[in-house]
């Protein structure tokens, strides 16, 4: 979709294109979007339409999450701490596709910064789901994924910490890919639990994500966790002729929804006409891995979000107290209430006497969680299982239970601690609302886990369904 | 059990202020959460490294040159309050 887009932006007008993207924004009730970059992106797409030039993306309009960091375009993470802050330089993934030639046009809604499931902690309100719009997007990119299956953007990056990218991709309808940790540079990105984190696209079609990842993945010497690049383009529709599939045993039954069970079996059921093989495999601490997640990122999250004291950038009232006092206001009235639940909990577990009993423990389970993957793919080339269990729920279902909202992400929270790549792709509806199929791969196979997706998505029509939208 | 003067606490360590409506909210949640962290006391661990980082890097190094950085006016341009060319704290003693 996008190459084609491309031929079509340096035949026509990048302008009236982006013009007719801002005109449909204006009009939609999903929130998608946080700020409109309109004035920069329209004076770049004049000068496309003067003199374009080449790139892989060349001419394309990309939005970025609010928590990538954007020069000149404000950077909040959807949070009251950082209204009104710009960045004065580009995160590394901003600065590669601007490379390539695309056109930043706006930031996106999410969960303020990044802490949740659906997109409803975001201090602009709960984007809603382009399918039903009484519905989450999923969450924390909502915004990236609903922007994308509503056509309000050809293609967008989210981040993904336990999930953040795939569960609104699943929800959404779209292709959400979660790279391999280190493969794409972190600089730019605000941080909430780094040793988790990763920025991947949201696209409609694999082909855009496999382009994307072209683009983004790459070391950067400003992150150095970063690795290098592969290749994903190359060799995209080779199929899968041969390649091993593993069933895991521990993401289908109690708690998954009847019909994503079936949509996802009929997925794995077409894998293997198109060639590949399956067999059951077992990654035996599953259980263990939402536990340890949120033991993890709540203790990252912690001293992450120490930073924010209202000094440097942010809403800053009032008199000066002392330096304690003051400090502690600022953030009791910047962060919302799962920001401040996040962090005190991770100041918990990191204090005198339960850094042991609790974050010392995680990372012990999270060695054993990364084992199980490895050892699996000892015998299997990708995993399959559904992205979420259940299907889209309704706006206000679960916000106020925040245990049952950390349960929704029992199937993505494992990728993360062990550090994997793993796609969502459609495959189906439960009603309306979309099913998405992930497929996990291990370290820096990112090229076998979008041949596989392909491969299924040539061979299937549900990409090609799309909400109707006003 | 975690209890009421224990989220007081843990909101002064972490520099937030909670209204006591907060802090009621968050006892309970918090007991419910930190319940189903327990699980974890199931998994034997004995002998099992932790995992920091889950890429094996280690010690990675770059040139020591100078490089262009963020003038002192960009560095300043975001914050709230500033005074000759610096950022304004309140008062620490």
């Amino acid at each position: 979709m996008l190459a084609h887009l491309k031929e079509q932006l340096s035949a026509g007008s990048a302008e009236d294109y982006l013009q007719s993207l801002f005109e449909k924004i204006k009009k939609s009730k999903l929130n998608a979007f946080t700020t409109l970059a309109e004035e920069s992106a329209l004076a770049k797409a004049r000068e496309f339409d003067k003199k374009p030039w080449g790139g892989l993306l060349a001419g394309i309009p990309v939005a970025i999450k609010e928590c990538i960091s954007t020069k000149g375009i404000e950077t909040n993470c959807s949070s009251r701490i950082m209204r009104g802050y710009v960045p004065p330089y580009d995160a590394h993934v901003v600065e590669r596709l601007k490379s390539e030639g695309a056109i930043i046009m706006g930031k996106t809604n999410m969960d303020e910064f990044a802490m949740g499931t659906s997109t409803e902690t975001s201090a602009f309100g709960p984007t809603k789901n382009p399918w039903d719009r009484s519905c989450v997007p999923g969450g924390s990119s909502g915004g990236s994924a609903a922007c994308v299956a509503a056509a309000e953007a050809p293609c967008s990056l989210g981040s993904d910490t336990g999930g953040s990218v795939r569960c609104p991709a699943s929800f959404c309808g779209a292709v959400g890919l979660k790279p391999t940790y280190g493969l794409v540079s972190r600089f730019g990105l605000v941080a909430y639990a780094n040793s988790l984190e990763q920025i991947g696209p949201l696209t409609s079609t694999v082909e855009d994500t496999a382009l994307l990842m072209e683009v983004i993945a790459g070391h950067d010497w400003r992150d150095s966790t970063s690795a290098e690049k592969g290749s994903y383009l190359p060799g995209l529709e080779d199929g899968i002729k041969g390649l091993r599939i593993g069933i895991p045993k521990e993401y289908f039954g109690e708690g998954v929804n009847k019909e994503v069970e079936k949509a996802v079996w009929d997925a794995i059921l077409k894998l293997e006409d198109l060639g590949a093989t399956r067999r059951e495999v077992s990654l035996p601490h599953t259980k263990y891995a939402l536990a340890a997640y949120y033991v993890i990122a709540m203790s990252e999250a912690s001293s992450n979000l120490a930073r924010f004291d209202g000094l440097r950038y942010g809403p800053r009232s009032g008199e000066d107290k002392d330096w304690h006092t003051t400090y502690s206001e600022i953030r009791s009235q910047g962060f919302g209430p799962e920001v401040k639940r996040r962090i005190l909990l991770g100041t918990y577990a990191l204090s005198a006497g339960y850094y042991g009993r609790y974050y010392l423990k995680a990372l012990k389970v999270r060695t054993l969680i990364k084992e199980d993957f490895l050892k699996a793919f000892k015998d299997v080339d990708l995993l399959a299982s559904p992205t979420m269990p259940i299907p889209a729920f309704k706006i206000g279902e679960r916000i106020n239970d925040p245990l049952s909202l950390y349960m929704a992400d029992v199937f993505t929270v494992p990728i993360n601690l062990a550090g994997v790549p793993a796609v969502s792709i459609p495959c189906g509806f439960a009603g309306r609302l979309p099913i998405g199929l992930q497929l996990m791969g291990p370290h820096f196979g990112e090229a076998a886990v979008l041949r596989a997706a392909q491969a299924f998505e040539a061979a299937t029509p549900f990409h090609k369904a799309r909400p109707e939208v006003v | 059990m975690i209890t009421r003067e224990d989220v007081e606490h843990i909101s002064w360590l972490a520099s937030i202020k909670i209204t006591d409506e907060e802090k009621d909210e968050f006892v309970g949640q918090f007991n419910s959460i930190l319940e189903y962290f327990h699980q974890l006391d199931e998994v034997e661990t004995e002998g099992i490294e932790p995992t920091y980082r889950v890429v094996d890097l280690a010690n990675i190094f770059r040139d020591d040159t100078t490089s262009k950085s963020l003038s002192q006016e960009e560095a300043l341009k975001n914050a709230p309050r500033r005074e000759n060319g610096y950022f304004k704290s309140p008062r620490i003693v």
